[in-house]
């Protein structure tokens, strides 16, 4: 009797007390509410961090960049290139309850291609068809070989639905996905949070420690880092470059940091409409000198005390595709003054400079206005809110437009619907018939060697039109509470729940 | 927003009859209140601060000085600098430009879309009433703020714009209050009889209604050029106002707010210039309302 | 009286239908759309141009705004192009939200407003009258956005003793709720409260002034009933409807407040809304809170109307 008693009052404490005697709940705190969760959907960089928990894909990548096996094994591609053939793991299962197998990669696979405003077809368009072998076999058959290919199955593309809950919902599918990832999805309150709990059939559950994960978002940095040092949230992203000092000196809070996959420029319209014709977008050494103009290393002092990295290509100085015969430039003005001079423009002139809304881009953006001054360069800083930026960037109603891209996998994908002439990145509309030839010559080749010897002609080309100007690389930066254990950063910015403790 | 209901303005319309010119009767209570002369001060103040800005500011408010980024008060800049090196002091006294310039021309645009719809209203009645009225309820039950922003963002991001902006989201509360006033105004015995007498409506409107409303109108320009100043900072702060890198109190809140843990007074002075201001005019149109209202103490 | 009633409620329609005409027009001016917005980093002109088909955004205008209105007259507000919830749902789901906001601020705003009203009145001229005045004008003249950052950065940042962000309901943790709902409210509500306080203070002064208080007064009352009991009663009408016109502003949307505290309610989410094109949102949010408003605003003027009836106009 006594001893029922007991049990009955430490039931009734552990339920309320909850997280005191057992139930651990990890506290996530992101920069803005994600879009719909559905990963054929989706576009947002909020959403994919959501995704590390709730959707599993066919690979995985590590700090290397190296592909990793998740839900798939491995992979080989025929000699053409063109059939290539991935081994699925055995014993997974939805969350749901299904299983995964073979049909439903097939599936997941073909919603990504088919589904209508599937955002994830332009990442897989090469793909032609998907074919079951066996319950644990797939074969992707491809129009033209595809090196990019396992890349892109390490992010959405690869992400794998339960076909029973994909097809019952269809694109309502995102407001209670069913994934195989190590939790499942509980609910979601818009601008709110977002709950989900640890899927007790995941395929690598031993390796799961925590019980919930609740994802705030907070806009705000100052609010989600006063949130992150008052204990209410356990870790945020986004931490602003300015505030690692704070973080740095809290005992209590830790910092994790990697550089990130992609690049924040300005776009130069060189031929995207009327607009263009200004001695900036016309002439291809007045770009040149704006490129010397810049002092890189002062701008990322003085907006980021320093912390990020400066850079001139499309991938980061760190990343193995980078091209070294092409080092980040110091500052040289003399030499940006002589080439206005050699291009002849009476100077002063005035550029439009389409800014998107942003904590810290204003201050980007005028410190290059003074920079670019100095060489009679007026950059007339124009501050346009996101849809409307998105919308002129496309109509090429812009002279100079700042802007950020997060980064893939692949180099490939930091390079070919940018450059590519009239590809629906290439806002700048740059065409250059070799620059073309490169880029498709890129993306067939799978030796490193090899690729790396047709970029680096694509750089020296890059570099001599200058219809992007790269400026530097961000950090991907977490901060979170000490009590949580075992957080690696990886270069891709998302959050990786996998082997985390909280204590 | 500060807003007066329908009844509070109906109070204000009772015609001032007197002795001696009502003009007089009222500057003279103006400025028998100390605090209503307190803000008249405080906006001479402010103005003339905006005005001789390039001769009193320290520092060009756009020079940039990166080795001083977001370094605290100090003898050489008083105000401490901004995130990028400039001197917060000069910003504040070109920004006063910004943001007074702003309250004005946004209430005067206002006024000149708010007055004549309302004295329309007010005066023919019937259908044109109705339809204008209902007009102006509609844009008066959209959040002033809403209203706001989608004009500024659909206009594109300037200071123009965002007076342009203001002044027409404000326009339907001058609309309401004028039309209430040349209601009441329109059936006193002086209207009447000019009427009588043949004037046209337009002459009666001009000469015979106008001046009769214009301290009402007045009070209320006053106080709305009051919540125009803390409009253009909240819509500059949502980065739809002043475009960099010139300066407007509410655009320095915008950047001073990553960082008010490590340069809090970014944050502090802009925010006591936006209140002073506001309260100056707020003073001074309490002072009026009061001295044109003839059953106040 | 009843024709009164009448014939405000009939014109709360086209009021309405004005309201949507207004809003639906200024956000298709606006530059870009949904599918776009959406869209965002990769864009595939297909896939844009498939959007755009589904959710009749290549239609002409009019056309569109016809197909927002058979939807409402079907109880139909759409649903939001982000995330695929119905604004209906959306509504429900930060109605309670914005609800508990706007009535604790409104709480603290009658609770400062008309206490400071009256004792600046019965005080006339004092040290307390003074005082009084200037806290409302105080609480008016502060833009509210910047009281927000201070008050975070005071009690957050520095002290750590609230919350700096979020939402939680009353009815699901009343201490963690109170908490991260005090500051926000209390910016909420202290220009309200300075607003009220001027109201009650020229309302107390004219009635403790009229003939009704002197007799309370000659009959040999003690002061306080007479304040309390007689003088506030008569006083405090005006001022109520006048607060029932504020909670309205209140139900609107606290847009810069929600936004700076991360409060999940209407004004965040019609904010959000502008900027990322979800026309269905704005549309909606914004007829079910110009609705509320209206009605508020009906009952105001009908309460004070049977309070003054001189005033039918």
């Amino acid at each position: 009797m006594r001893s029922l008693r007991l049990t009955a009052a430490a039931a009734f404490l552990a339920i309320m007390t909850g997280g005191a005697l057992g139930e651990s709940t990890l506290r996530i705190g992101l920069a803005e509410d994600p879009d719909v969760l559905d990963p054929t959907l989706a576009r947002t960089y909020v959403g994919r961090i959501v995704f590390a928990s709730l959707c599993d894909k066919l690979f995985d990548i590590d700090e290397k960049l190296n592909i990793v096996p998740q839900l798939a094994l491995d992979h080989a591609a025929s000699a053409d290139g063109k059939v290539v053939t991935i081994r699925l793991r055995p014993n997974v299962k939805f969350h749901d309850g299904e299983a995964f197998d073979a049909a439903a990669a097939k599936y997941s696979l073909e919603r990504h291609l088919n589904m209508a405003g599937s955002f994830r077809k332009p990442e897989i368009a090469t793909v032609d068809h998907v074919e079951v072998v066996d319950p644990l076999t797939i074969t992707i058959v491809l129009k033209a070989p595809y090196a990019p290919l396992i890349a892109q199955l390490t992010d959405r593309a690869g992400m794998m639905v339960s076909p029973k809950a994909a097809q019952a919902a269809g694109d309502r599918f995102g407001l209670r996905p069913v994934c195989a990832g190590p939790y499942k999805f509980v609910e979601r309150v818009q601008q709110d949070r977002i709950v989900v709990e640890k899927f007790a059939d995941y395929w690598n559950k031993d390796a799961v420690a925590i019980d919930r994960i609740v994802y705030l978002p907070i806009v705000d940095s100052t609010v989600r880092l006063a949130n992150l040092k008052s204990g209410g949230l356990d870790l945020i992203e986004r931490l602003l470059a300015t505030d690692i000092k704070d973080v740095r000196a809290d005992p209590r809070l830790k910092l994790s940091t990697a550089l990130e996959l992609g690049y924040q420029g300005i776009d130069i319209n060189v031929d995207n409409g009327a607009a263009a014709n200004n001695p900036l977008g016309a002439n291809a050494k007045v770009r040149q000198a704006l490129y010397y103009a810049i002092d890189r290393q002062a701008l990322n002092q003085v907006v980021f005390d320093g912390e990020f990295v400066p850079g001139n290509q499309w991938v980061s100085p760190e990343h193995p595709y980078f091209q070294k015969s092409f080092p980040v430039p110091a500052r040289d003005l003399a030499k940006a003054k002589a080439l206005m001079k050699e291009a002849g423009m009476s100077t002063p002139f005035d550029v439009d400079f389409m800014v998107p809304k942003g904590e810290e881009t204003q201050a980007v953006a005028e410190v290059i206005q003074a920079m670019a001054a100095e060489i009679g360069i007026n950059m007339k800083i124009r501050v346009t809110e996101f849809a409307t930026s998105l919308k002129q960037a496309e109509a090429g109603e812009y002279q100079a437009y700042l802007l950020a891209w997060s980064g893939r996998t692949d180099p490939d994908g930091n390079l070919y619907i940018f450059h590519k002439c009239r590809a629906p990145q290439d806002y700048p509309g740059y065409c250059n018939a070799q620059a073309d030839k490169l880029l498709d010559e890129g993306r067939t080749l799978s030796d490193m060697a090899q690729r790396k010897a047709v970029y680096e002609k694509l750089t020296k080309i890059i570099l001599e039109d200058i219809p992007k100007l790269y400026l530097y690389h961000r950090l991907v930066l977490i901060a979170h509470t000490t009590r949580l254990e075992g957080y690696r950063q990886l270069p891709d910015g998302l959050v990786r729940v996998v082997g985390l403790k909280l204590k | 927003m500060v807003d007066t209901t329908e009844q509070e303005l109906l109070r204000l319309a009772l015609p001032i009859e007197s002795a001696d010119s009502p003009r007089a009767r009222a500057i003279r209570a103006l400025l028998l209140r100390k605090a209503a002369v307190f803000g008249l001060l405080l906006i001479m103040l402010f103005t003339g601060l905006a005005l001789l800005a390039p001769l009193i500011a320290p520092y060009d408010p756009t020079a940039q000085s990166w080795a001083n980024v977001r370094k605290a008060p100090s003898l050489a800049h008083w105000f401490g600098t901004d995130e990028v090196g400039r001197d917060v002091l000069s910003r504040l006294l070109y920004g006063a430009r910004a943001s007074l310039m702003a309250g004005g021309i946004s209430i005067a645009i206002a006024l000149s879309i708010g007055a004549p719809l309302g004295m329309v209203a007010g005066y023919l009645g019937g259908f044109v009433d109705a339809l204008l009225s209902r007009l102006t309820d509609a844009m008066l039950a959209i959040p002033f703020l809403i209203l706001a922003i989608a004009l500024a963002a659909f206009l594109g991001p300037s200071l123009g714009n965002a007076m342009i902006a203001i002044g027409v989201s404000t326009a339907p509360i001058f609309v309401r209050l004028t039309r209430a006033q040349v209601m009441t105004v329109k059936v006193e015995d002086y209207v009447e009889g000019a009427r009588a007498v043949g004037n046209p409506r337009w002459r009666i409107a001009v000469v015979h209604i106008l001046p009769n409303i214009v301290p009402a109108l007045l009070v209320q320009a006053t106080l709305s050029i009051a919540a125009a100043i803390i409009a253009e900072a909240s819509l500059s702060f949502l980065g739809l106002g002043q475009q960099p890198p010139a300066p407007s109190w509410g655009s320095m809140l915008n950047s001073a707010q990553r960082f008010l843990a490590s340069a809090p007074w970014l944050a502090i002075w802009p925010g006591i210039a936006i209140f002073l201001t506001v309260l100056s005019f707020n003073l001074v149109g309490d002072g009026l309302r009061d001295a044109l209202d003839p059953r106040r103490r | 009286m009843l024709t009164f009633f009448g014939k405000r409620l009939l014109q709360l329609l086209p009021t309405l239908l004005f309201v949507s005409l207004i809003i639906f027009l200024l956000q298709h001016l606006l530059p870009g759309d949904p599918a776009l917005v959406m869209a965002g980093e990769e864009k595939d002109p297909q896939v844009i141009a498939q959007i755009r088909a589904q959710y009749h955004l290549d239609q002409p205008i009019p056309i569109q705004y016809l197909y927002w209105l058979n939807g409402v007259v079907h109880g139909d507000l759409g649903e939001s192009l982000r995330i695929k919830q119905p604004v209906l749902d959306l509504v429900l789901e930060k109605l309670p939200v914005t609800a508990q906001l706007a009535t604790i601020a409104m709480l603290i705003a009658l609770v400062i407003g008309i206490g400071a009203g009256v004792v600046s009145a019965v005080k006339k001229g004092s040290a307390w009258d003074y005082g009084a005045n200037a806290f409302a004008l105080w609480g008016i003249s502060t833009p509210n956005f910047w009281l927000g950052i201070m008050l975070i950065f005071l009690f957050s940042v520095r002290l750590g003793w609230l919350p700096a962000s979020g939402y939680v309901s009353l009815f699901e943790d009343w201490r963690t709720s109170l908490a991260s709902t005090i500051m926000p409210a209390f910016v909420l509500g202290n220009a309200i409260a300075a607003i009220l306080m001027r109201h009650t203070r020229s309302a107390m002064l004219t009635v403790l002034d009229s003939d009704y208080v002197r007799t309370a007064r000659a009959k040999g009352l003690p002061e306080r009933t007479v304040i309390l009991k007689h003088a506030m009663r008569n006083a405090l009408t005006p001022v109520i409807t006048l607060g029932a016109l504020e909670f309205g502003t209140l139900l609107s949307g606290a847009v810069l407040t929600e936004q700076i505290f991360s409060i999940p309610g209407f004004g965040k989410l019609i904010v959000d809304a502008v900027f990322n094109r979800d026309y269905a949102v704005v549309q909606g949010v914004v007829l079910v809170t110009a609705t509320i408003y209206i009605v508020l605003n009906l009952l105001a003027d009908i309460a004070y109307v049977l309070v003054n009836p001189r005033l039918r106009t």
